[in-house]
């Protein structure tokens, strides 16, 4: 349940948010807990939510990792899974 | 059961095992205190390949399973109640409260909804002003600023309708119970890796100053565990208790200040009870006094009956380390995913799930 996977910002938004892309899927993700993220740069993202910066390489290794375990199509899966209305 | 063969990098692997067998002497016992590490650990065989005088431990660390029956039952109480909505995280919809479960109250009508974070109930309860959005605030530090942050903005936008649940829980004082209990003679803690994004190193000092117990700080590869129960076994062959971080990409001795911050404007810390472990002190996060407003037990007038505990069940027992998922005797028989009678074997993340996914057996 506290699993955190690694993401790349794709774009800033209003409000503190940004698009961050995760296995490949763009996710709306909160910039509160973090600061000064910029484009292109990597957060681990929890919950809906940026919970700390990574560097690129450190991403990049735990992507690969999360690709291996099928853990990022698990995020996606939970996605899917949300009931808003 | 694949032992290496997921492994990123075998020939670290390899090495990081033959270092560990080289170096280790002394009998040990290691617990992790997280699911995701439970869950890894199982996956990849870590278990089977170290020596036999190393034993792993599977602590309370999935807040799913820790989460007592009382409180899931007034979960699924609110959850009845008219005009709600109730949201939560997925994990929690199947685990059996007293007498029901929050999937088996939305088959009878419930209106119960899975969101993915506390965004999404926001959403939800924007969306629907004329009923109550109560969302089910389960976790440790990792998850509880998320949660926090929500009531931020419920309150800076003036959401009258959004309202949390909260039995959070806090890791290192559940750390420190178990050792007080002294059922398990323990060597070292494999200590949280996204708990500690937030929290930093430092909350653990106490432990290894007071207990004299190791704490490594481990990540969630394979070859991080098998570095962090490394540096364990180091410590614990120097005679030494130190907290050392083996996830330094993710980890700082302060943790995520920020968060840290907004977790102490919302929450303040309360006594909570563990599913196992009892009512455990300055364990769990309740509204400040501030937010009171958004607070689920202020507003619903909560009456639940007794707890029942499922029988022959021992979660409790599996969360503080003294028993394993097969020494459980419903494990794999009256006890599987599919029909779980016990929260460590609804979770993914739960000893139970992962023992039984990956085919560990005595």
């Amino acid at each position: 349940m506290c699993l955190a996977v690694p993401g790349k910002v794709v774009r800033l938004k209003d409000l503190d948010m940004a698009d961050v892309e995760i296995g490949g899927v763009e996710t709306e993700v909160g910039l509160q807990l973090v600061s000064d993220v910029k484009v292109d740069e990597y957060v681990l993202v929890h919950a809906g939510y940026a919970i700390n910066k990574i560097d690129e390489e450190g991403a990049k290794e735990m992507m690969e990792l999360f690709k291996e375990i099928g853990e990022l199509d698990e995020i996606a899966k939970l996605r899917e899974d949300d009931e808003i209305s | 059961m694949r032992y290496l063969s997921e492994y990123r990098d075998p020939t670290i692997a390899k090495k990081l095992i033959e270092d560990i067998k080289r170096l280790s002497k002394k009998p040990v016992k290691f617990m992790e205190v997280c699911g995701t590490h439970t869950v890894s650990i199982s996956k990849n065989g870590i278990r089977q390949v170290l020596p036999e005088n190393i034993s792993l431990l599977s602590g309370p660390g999935c807040p799913v399973c820790v989460t007592a029956n009382g409180d899931i039952d007034k979960a699924i109480a609110i959850a009845e109640a008219p005009d709600v909505i109730f949201t939560t995280f997925g994990d929690m919809m199947k685990v059996p409260g007293s007498y029901s479960s929050l999937a088996g109250k939305r088959a009878d009508g419930a209106d119960v909804r899975i969101v993915y974070s506390t965004l999404d109930a926001l959403k939800i309860a924007k969306n629907n002003p004329d009923k109550k959005v109560v969302f089910f605030a389960v976790g440790f530090e990792t998850t509880a600023p998320t949660i926090a942050l929500s009531i931020l903005e419920a309150h800076r936008q003036g959401i009258k309708n959004y309202f949390i649940y909260s039995v959070h829980k806090l890791v290192p004082p559940a750390m420190a119970a178990l050792l007080n209990l002294g059922e398990v003679k323990l060597d070292g803690f494999i200590c949280p890796g996204h708990v500690s994004v937030i929290i930093g190193s430092k909350p653990y000092e106490f432990i290894a100053r007071d207990y004299k117990i190791s704490c490594v700080i481990a990540g969630f590869e394979p070859i991080d565990i098998l570095q962090s129960i490394y540096m364990l076994v180091s410590q614990v062959e120097n005679g030494e208790a130190k907290v050392e971080i083996g996830y330094k990409r993710g980890v700082s001795f302060l943790g995520n200040t920020k968060a840290q911050e907004v977790m102490e404007e919302v929450f303040r810390p309360c006594d909570a009870d563990w599913r196992g472990i009892g009512v455990i002190p300055e364990s769990g996060l309740a509204l400040s006094n501030n937010f009171k407003g958004f607070d689920a037990v202020e507003i619903f007038d909560i009456d639940v009956p007794p707890t029942r505990e499922p029988v022959g069940c021992s979660c409790g027992e599996i969360l503080r380390g003294v028993k394993l998922p097969y020494d459980c005797k419903l494990f794999g028989k009256a006890c599987t995913p599919e029909n779980p009678a016990g929260p460590c074997m609804v979770s993914t993340e739960g000893s139970c799930a992962a023992y039984y996914r990956y085919g560990e057996s005595s």
